[in-house]
This record gives structure tokens, sequence and C-alpha cells, in this order.
């Protein structure tokens, strides 16, 4: 292989890595606020599923036929739906919310399959949104083809970081989400609808797992399968930690993992061999998994950022 | 005082026993009207879910033999789960645990062949297919008493990784070279679990099941071993003080819990498959879990609670042959169990701190009541 068609395969390579980050970019990001508010909400795999089919059903010409952006609206929809679900279980009923979450999974998971078997008999096509050339910037080498010559829904994941971060460092109601989650109490003593801002922090979070689910079929595979997700929620879920509740630091993760979940194609560009033999390519997909716990070990010292109150219900007077 | 009057107004409530009943009530009736939307006639569909999972046993004893044999692995998992529970920490991972445990069996089997008379061989694949999940159990266990890492990823991660590592070993070296699909070689016939009505596959893995329960129940409710794994999950900083090596028994808790998930897998596999097939107990896992909370994570409570799944899991195989409703149905009708029973289970034990309030003159949020029985939710990190 020649320089220069190498430099394609791993421009071509990172482009896709950009891509495939983009679900994990919106779950994560919407779990920061839920999680940042004192919410576990391990319910974004069933949410990012729900909201997946939804999305291609709508904008699917196999189902409504409603066009991409109306896809991509149900999504959300259907995510803030879920995650209203789980707002009521785990703040208003204060149940558990790490089984909370696994019940909104199960329900997520069951209901996309049925929904996806009796309305569409099995079979979800969409015709995906197109990469968008930013003129000028894209025309820059190498860059340029990675990070500007993108679909809408990568654009718009890599914008809600900075849009996340000052969310939640500039504005009233991030403040108050932080408060909630660090002491419910003393946040409440300050006037502070602790209910209300939890709500809030939940519901968006659920949007954004059902927003990263429509990316899924409508910007990355342009289709529906049962369980498409396969466990990319619930790691989702552990890249918070590793940003240690950080948008910065979270967009970080999710070019790693989206990187190891896009391994396969690496170890074919970069023609890694391991004692001379080729990767078997269920090692490869077990990576992106033994790397979240890696992860999770090192990144032990994020525990320090950890919202204190999460996981734990507020109410008056405790 | 005010303890023994709060767990006899906790009993003496109804609703104690009548909110898990409602809460499968309300979410099959959820699920009905969910297919009524979809056009499907709900009455029909529970029919058939019923003929599926019990139907006239007196007549036909397949059904109920289905609805037992599925029960087991539940009932092992779920047992397991409990025992993770009381001792503060969630275990997602039995699924994983179950895997590793019956790939243990595999390998055993691979290795011995047939040279084993049953009497050894049965018992000493039990003890394998634990140690597996165990092992499985163990990583978890270990990384969240010495790194603190969150357990219920790490189980979530750990399930991914028997998933793969499964595949690995069915196109491998477990695989079955006269096989055109990907699965084990038959596992010889001294480590099969008897089957006690033919021709349905109910087998005598259910009173190893059984017994695991309630040696279970005995080892946390009558041995120091269980009083310290229950002590830890109750107040760890407590437990601490009192002289308690909280990291050693948050690993034993989470072992012990991956070790019965992996008998549940060496059950399956020695009792109805018989040979390691990819999709092997898909599911069993996550259905446990929902066994164990609605069996009050008590090891006893998840023998009822494992025949009432298992009930509705194989009667939704029937229900997906007649009526066309895809069988995931059912995980969609258990993630709305699961919502109603840890929501209910919080609710009721405030109805009862108020009640007890009202009875002995105080502000309900004064005596807060203490985990019983009734409370699901572990202690604090």
């Amino acid at each position: 292989m020649d320089e220069r068609t190498l430099l394609d395969v791993l421009v071509a390579a990172s482009a896709l890595t950009m891509v495939s980050a983009m679900p994990f970019l919106y779950s994560a990001l919407g779990e920061v606020f839920s999680q940042l508010s004192g919410v576990f909400n391990l319910g974004v795999e069933g949410i990012m599923l729900v909201g997946a089919f939804s999305s291609i059903y709508v904008a699917s010409d196999m189902g409504l036929d409603a066009g991409l952006l109306a896809g991509v609206l149900a999504g959300m929809v259907t995510g803030a739906l879920l995650g209203l679900v789980m707002a009521f279980v785990s703040v208003t009923m204060q149940a558990d919310q790490g089984i909370s979450g696994i019940g909104i999974t199960l329900l997520g998971r069951g209901l996309s399959t049925t929904l996806f078997i009796l309305l569409a008999d099995g079979v979800l096509l969409v015709e995906s949104f197109q990469p968008i050339r930013i003129p000028l910037l894209s025309d820059l080498p190498v860059v340029g083809d990675i990070l500007f010559n993108q679909n809408i829904m990568v654009y718009g994941a890599l914008l809600l970081v900075p849009v996340t971060a000052w969310l939640l460092r500039r504005t009233t109601w991030g403040l108050q989400i932080r408060a909630v989650g660090q002491n419910p109490a003393a946040a409440d003593a300050m006037g502070v609808n602790v209910e209300q801002v939890r709500y809030s922090a939940v519901v968006l979070g659920g949007t954004m797992a059902g927003l990263a689910g429509a990316s899924m079929p409508l910007a990355l595979t342009n289709v529906f399968q049962v369980n498409m997700t396969a466990g990319l929620g619930f790691i989702a879920v552990a890249m918070v930690y590793f940003g240690g509740w950080s948008p910065w630091r979270v967009m970080f993760g999710s070019l790693l993992f989206s990187a190891a979940y896009n391994l396969q194609i690496w170890v074919q560009v970069l023609d890694v061999k391991l004692f001379g033999e080729t990767i078997p390519v269920n090692i490869l997909l077990m990576m992106p998994y033994v790397l979240a716990i890696i992860v999770l070990v090192f990144a032990r010292d994020m525990q320090r950022f950890r919202p204190q109150a999460m996981n734990r219900p507020f109410r008056r007077g405790d | 005082m005010i303890q023994i009057r709060q767990k006899f107004v906790q009993r003496s409530d109804p609703l104690i026993v009548l909110a898990p009943i409602l809460a499968i009530l309300l979410a099959l009736v959820i699920g009905g009207i969910l297919l009524l939307l979809l056009g499907r006639d709900p009455i029909l569909a529970y029919r058939a879910m019923w003929e599926g999972a019990i139907g006239n046993p007196f007549e036909n004893p397949t059904s109920l033999a289905n609805t037992f044999t599925r029960a087991i692995p539940l009932m092992l998992v779920a047992t397991g789960i409990c025992v993770a529970f009381r001792g503060g920490v969630i275990n997602i991972g039995s699924e994983g645990q179950l895997f590793v445990g019956a790939l243990a069996v595999v390998a055993l089997s691979a290795s011995v062949g047939d040279s084993l008379p049953a009497l050894v061989y049965v018992p000493l694949s039990l003890v394998v297919g634990f140690a597996g999940g165990a092992f499985w159990g163990f990583i978890p266990g270990f990384l969240r008493a010495r790194f603190s890492v969150n357990e219920i990823l790490c189980t979530i991660m750990m399930n991914q990784i028997a998933i793969q590592l499964l595949n690995i070993m069915l196109s491998g070296p477990l695989r079955d070279p006269s096989a055109n699909v990907t699965q084990s070689a038959r596992l010889p016939e001294a480590v099969w679990l008897g089957r006690m009505l033919p021709p349905t596959r109910l087998h005598t893995g259910i009173f190893a099941a059984l017994i695991a329960t309630v040696v279970t129940w005995l080892l946390l409710w009558r041995t120091p071993i269980g009083y310290r794994i229950r002590a830890v999950g109750q107040n760890r900083e407590a437990s601490r003080y009192a002289g308690i090596s909280v990291p050693v028994y948050i690993i034993l808790a989470l072992t012990l819990s991956g070790g019965l998930a992996g008998l549940g897998g060496a059950a399956e596999l020695t009792g109805v498959s018989r040979r390691m097939v990819s999709g092997f107990a898909a599911g069993f896992g996550f259905s446990g879990i929902v066994v164990a909370i609605f069996g009050r994570l008590h090891p006893l409570g998840a023998i009822p609670s494992a025949l009432l799944f298992s009930a509705m899991v194989t009667g939704a195989e029937r229900m997906q042959r007649t009526v066309q409703v895809h069988y995931e149905t059912i995980i969609a009708i258990q993630g709305i169990v699961v919502l109603f029973a840890v929501s209910s289970s919080m609710w009721v034990q405030r109805r009862a701190a108020r009640r007890l309030a009202i009875d002995v003159g105080m502000s309900p949020s004064d005596d807060e009541p203490e985990s019983g029985a009734g409370d699901i939710r572990p202690a604090e990190a």
C-alpha cells in the first residue's frame, strides 16, 4: 500500500469513528444532566431502542414516510416520555434507580421489538441523512474530511458538547441541577424545587437518549434491527463515570469508545497481527467492554466529581 | 419497642402481599391495552399464554412441565441476585455468570470425556458450573472492593464479554467438528441430569435448585457468614466499626451470587440442551433480576416468583405461535412489573411508617422504617 492510499484509508476510518461516536455523545451528554441532578438513569439502553424504532418508523417510506426531521423529533418525543417515566419512578416514587433503569431497559427492548414486528413486519429501511460539506473548511487536508464532511446529526452532537458545558456552568438552571445532585437539602433550603429540577434533568436526559437512538438508524446504519444498540447505552452510562461528569471529557471518551467499536476496521486498515495471525473477530468485539472495565478502574480518581446525592431520593426532613 | 410495632404494622398491612400481585395484574392490563391498540385480541393472546404455561395438567402435563423446567435456572439466578442484594451490591451480570458456568461444564466434559461414572460426574459438573459462575462474579466483586468500580456497570460489561467468550469457544476449541452450525459436541450421557417426566424435559435439576435456595436462605439468616453479608449490606460503616472486613464480604456476596447463576447454567446445560449452542439460555439473566425483585429479594420468595415468571415466559412462546405477537412483548411486560414493584415497595413502606407514626403519635419523618424484608434498596456506596 503506498503512502497516499494509506492516508486516504486512515482518513476514512477516522471519519467513520466520528460518525459512530455520535450516539455515544448524545446519550452520554444526556446522562450527564441526569446524573448531575442525582438520578442514575440506567434505562438509556431501552430509551435508545425505542427512540431508534420510533424515529425510523416515522421517517421511513416503509412506515409513516414523514421525513427525516419528523423522525428525529419522534425519537426525541418518545425519549422524553420514557425519561418522564424514569423521573416519576425514581423521583416521585423514590424507587431504587439502578433497578428502575433495568425496568426501563426491559420495557424499551420489549416495546421496540414488539412494535417493530407488528407495525413493520420486521423490515425498516430509510434513506439516511447525507453528509453536508462545509465550504472552505472541508477543503482542509485530512481534518476537512474527518470533521467537516459529516451529516447534520454529527455536527449536532459535536455542537452539544460546548452547549452542555455552558448550560451546566453558566446558567441558573445548570447550577440548580448540580446543586440538587450535590446537596439537595441545601438546595431545598435555598428555595430550589428539588423534584422539579430533577424531573427536568431526567426528561432532558431521556430526550437526548431518544435522539441518540434516532441517530443510529437515521444517520448511521439506515436500518432498524432488533436490539440494535447491543449494550451501547450501558457503555454511555459508564462513559459518564469515565468522563468525571464533564462534557469535554465525555466527548473524549466517546471518541475512544467509538474507535474501540470500530476496532475491526482499524485492525484491517493498520494490518495489525497477533503472533502473525489475524485476530479473531470475537476478540475485537469483546474489546470495547474490556476497555470499559479497565477505564472504570483507572477513572476511580474521577469519583471525587461524583454527585454526592446520586442514587439518593430526596425528601424534606431527612 | 417501636421496632417491633413497626414490623407488626408492616406485616399486618394487606398491601404488602397485594402490591406485587397488583403489579403483575396492572402490567398484564397495560400489555393487553397495547395488544388491543395493535389490533390483536388480548383475551385470545392471554388464553394462549395460559394454555402454553399451564393448560390442563391432568390431561397433558407438558405445559406445566415446561414451566417447571424453565423455572430451574430462573430460581438459581434469582437466588444469587438475592445474595448480592443482601450484601449491598447489585449484580446485573447473572447472564454472563450463567454462560461461564455452563462453558466450564462443557470444558470439563471435553477434557474428561465419558471416563467418569454418573454418580461422580453429575455432582462434579454442578460444582464446576458453580465455580465458573463464581469466578465471573468474583472479578466485579474484587474490582468493587479494591478499586471501587461501580459493580452495576462492571457486571453489565462482563455479560458482553461472556457472550463473546462463548462465541470464541463455540467457533474454536469447543466446536463440534461434525456440525455445520456453531455448537459444541453433545455432552457424554454420564453427565446428564435425569429427566423425570419424559417426553417433557423436566429434569432432576429442580431438586438442586430447591436445595440451593433453601441452603442460601439458611446461609444468609442462620450463619455468622450470612449475618456479616447482610450487615455489610445494611450499613457498611457500622459493619466496619464492628470489625467486619467489608471488602471480603462484598467480594463473597458477588462470588456466591455468580456461583448460583453458574449452577443455573450447569443445570440448564446438563438437563435441557445437553450441548452448548449459540443463544444458549439467553435472557435468563435479566429475567432472573425480575424474579428476584418480585420475590422480595428473599431466596424462598424466589421459588414461587420463578414459577410465576417462568409461566409467563413459557406462555409467551405459545402466544407468539397463536396470535403472532412477538415473544419479546413479555419482556416489555416484565419491565413494567419491575417498575411497579420497585415503586410500590417504597410506597408501601412509607405508608407503614405513616400508619405507625399515627399509632405512636409521631410525625412520619421522625421514624423511617429500617430496611426489612420488604426493602429492596441496597445500602449506599
